[in-house]
C-alpha cells in the first residue's frame, strides 16, 4: 500500500482568516478525511496550524485530491492508497477530486 | 424547489432507472448517410447495400481488478470475439474512453495486445479521465491521438461521414462536470465552418454531452456551445460513454446515446448513494456486460428516452 507525503505547507492559498473560537482547543493532531462513496469525509474539517491531514481512499475507483486553486494536488490515489499534507497557516482550504469534480471538500486552518 | 420540479425530476428519475444497460458494445451501421444502431453485438444485422458498420465499445478499464470484475482483459477480449463474429467486418471501432483504468503504460500495452485482435479497420479512440492520469496524457495521445489538437481533439472523414473526437475530460474545475473549454470549442466551430448542412455527423466524446445525471457529475458543462454548432447539419450522433449503461435520447436533429461498459457496469442515475463500480453476482457478470438488445428509433418529442430492457433480449 502505497502512502504519499508531501509536506510544503499550504502558505500559498490565499489565507482568508477565518475566526473559530473553537479552534483555540485544537491542538495539531493528525486529521484523516475518508475518500467513501465518491465523497470526502468529513466534508468540511477544521484543525489547528500545522496539522497533518491524511486523505485514504476507500472507494473502488481512483481519486484525488487538488486545492480548488490548483497550488497543491496529489497524485492519483488507487483503493487503499493515502495522500498526507500539512496545512500549516490559518486559512481556509477548499479542495476537489479532479477527476470527479463534483467531489468537493475543505479544510479550516483557524487561528492560533 | 417547487413541487413542480421535484415531479419532473422524479419523472426524469424514473424513466432513467428503466434504461439500466449493460453490455459490450454497439454496432453502428450508415446507410444513406444516417447512422442507426443495428442492435447490439450478438444480435447484429448486416449493414445496408451500399453503408457500412463500425462499432462503439467504451469503458474496458484495462487494469482494474477489483471485485466488480476481477478480469476485464476477459471481458474486452469477449467483446473482440464478439466483434469479430459479425456477419459484416466493421470499417473501424471507437472507443469513447477509459481504455486504461490508471493510465500506467502496461495497461495501455495490454489493451493494445486485445485491441489488436480485433478484425477490423482502425480504433478510433477519445481518452477518459482514467486515461489521462499521467500529466499531459502523453500516453494516450501517443497511441490513439498522434495527428491531434490541444488536449488531443481530432476529426477525420469517414464513408460521407465526419467525425469529430472531443476531449472533455481535463482542466475539470472544482464542483463542475465534464469539460471542452474554449480553445477547443473555437476549433470545433471552426472545423464544422463551411462544411455542408447535409454532411452526416458523429461526435465522440467520454463524458456525456448531455445532463444525464448532474449530480454524479455526469454532463458536460460547455457542451452546449458544441450542440449549438452541430444544429444545423440535419443528422448528428454524439457517441459518449463514462456512465456505464446505454440511454439514448433525441433532441431535434441530433442523437444522443451512451454505451456499455465493457469492464463493469455502474448503478442507475440516482438508484445508489453514488456511482462507480456495481458489484454483481459473478455467474451474472458476463450475462449483463454482454447480452442485451438496443433498437436506435428516432424519437419525436424532446428528450424521447428510447430503448428496451436489459431481460429477455438474447
Amino acid at each position: 500500500m502505497a502512502r504519499y507525503r508531501h509536506l510544503p505547507g499550504a502558505a500559498l492559498a490565499a489565507a482568508l482568516a477565518t475566526p473559530l473560537t473553537a479552534a483555540a482547543a485544537l491542538a495539531a493532531e493528525p486529521a484523516e478525511v475518508r475518500i467513501d462513496n465518491f465523497t470526502f469525509n468529513p466534508p468540511s474539517l477544521t484543525v489547528a496550524p500545522g496539522t497533518v491531514v491524511t486523505f485514504s481512499n476507500a472507494d473502488d475507483i481512483p481519486h484525488t485530491v487538488a486545492a480548488s486553486d490548483r497550488s497543491w494536488k496529489s497524485p492519483v490515489l488507487d483503493t487503499g492508497q493515502s495522500f498526507s499534507f500539512t496545512f500549516a497557516k490559518p486559512g481556509s482550504y477548499a479542495y476537489f477530486c479532479s477527476l470527479h469534480p463534483r467531489m468537493v471538500g475543505v479544510v479550516v486552518v483557524a487561528g492560533p | 424547489m417547487s413541487r413542480n420540479d421535484d415531479a419532473r425530476r422524479l419523472d426524469r428519475r424514473t424513466v432513467l432507472k428503466c434504461m439500466a444497460w449493460a453490455g459490450t458494445g454497439v454496432v453502428w451501421t450508415v446507410a444513406g448517410g444516417v447512422p442507426r444502431s443495428a442492435g447490439l453485438i450478438g444480435a447484429a444485422r448486416a449493414a445496408a447495400p451500399g453503408g457500412f458498420t463500425f462499432v462503439q465499445i467504451s469503458d474496458s478499464h484495462i487494469g482494474f481488478n477489483k471485485e466488480a470484475n476481477p478480469d476485464v482483459g476477459a471481458t474486452l477480449r469477449s467483446a473482440v470475439e464478439a466483434i469479430n463474429a459479425l456477419p459484416e467486418r466493421p470499417a473501424f471501432v471507437v472507443h469513447t474512453g477509459d481504455v486504461t483504468h490508471l493510465s500506467k503504460p502496461a495497461e495501455f500495452d495490454d489493451a493494445d495486445q486485445l485491441l489488436r485482435g480485433l478484425k477490423a479497420g482502425p480504433v478510433h479512440a477519445v481518452p477518459g479521465e482514467h486515461d489521462v492520469l499521467d500529466e499531459g496524457g502523453t500516453a494516450f495521445r501517443g497511441r490513439y491521438a498522434r495527428e491531434s489538437r490541444g488536449a488531443g481533439w481530432y476529426s477525420l472523414d469517414e464513408g460521407g461521414v465526419h467525425f469529430l473526437a472531443l476531449v472533455n475530460v481535463v482542466d475539470l474545475k472544482a464542483g463542475g462536470l465534464g469539460n471542452l473549454g474554449e480553445e477547443q470549442l473555437a476549433w470545433l466551430e471552426d472545423d464544422l465552418r463551411g462544411r455542408s448542412a447535409s454532411t452526416p455527423i458523429v461526435v465522440l466524446a467520454h463524458i456525456p454531452l448531455w445532463s444525464v445525471y448532474p449530480e454524479w457529475g455526469w454532463g458536460t458543462a460547455d457542451s452546449e456551445q458544441a450542440l449549438a454548432a452541430l444544429r444545423r447539419f440535419g443528422s448528428v450522433t454524439v457517441l459518449n460513454g463514462h456512465i456505464h449503461q446505454a440511454m439514448q435520447k433525441v433532441e431535434g436533429t441530433i442523437a444522443f446515446h451512451t454505451a456499455m461498459s465493457t469492464a463493469f457496469p455502474q448503478p442507475a442515475p440516482g438508484a445508489a448513494p453514488s456511482p462507480g463500480p456495481m458489484k454483481v453476482p459473478a455467474d451474472r457478470l458476463r450475462r449483463v456486460l454482454g447480452i442485451s438488445r438496443v433498437e436506435y428509433v428516432p424519437g419525436k418529442a424532446p428528450l424521447a428516452l428510447i430503448d428496451a430492457p436489459l431481460a429477455g433480449g438474447a
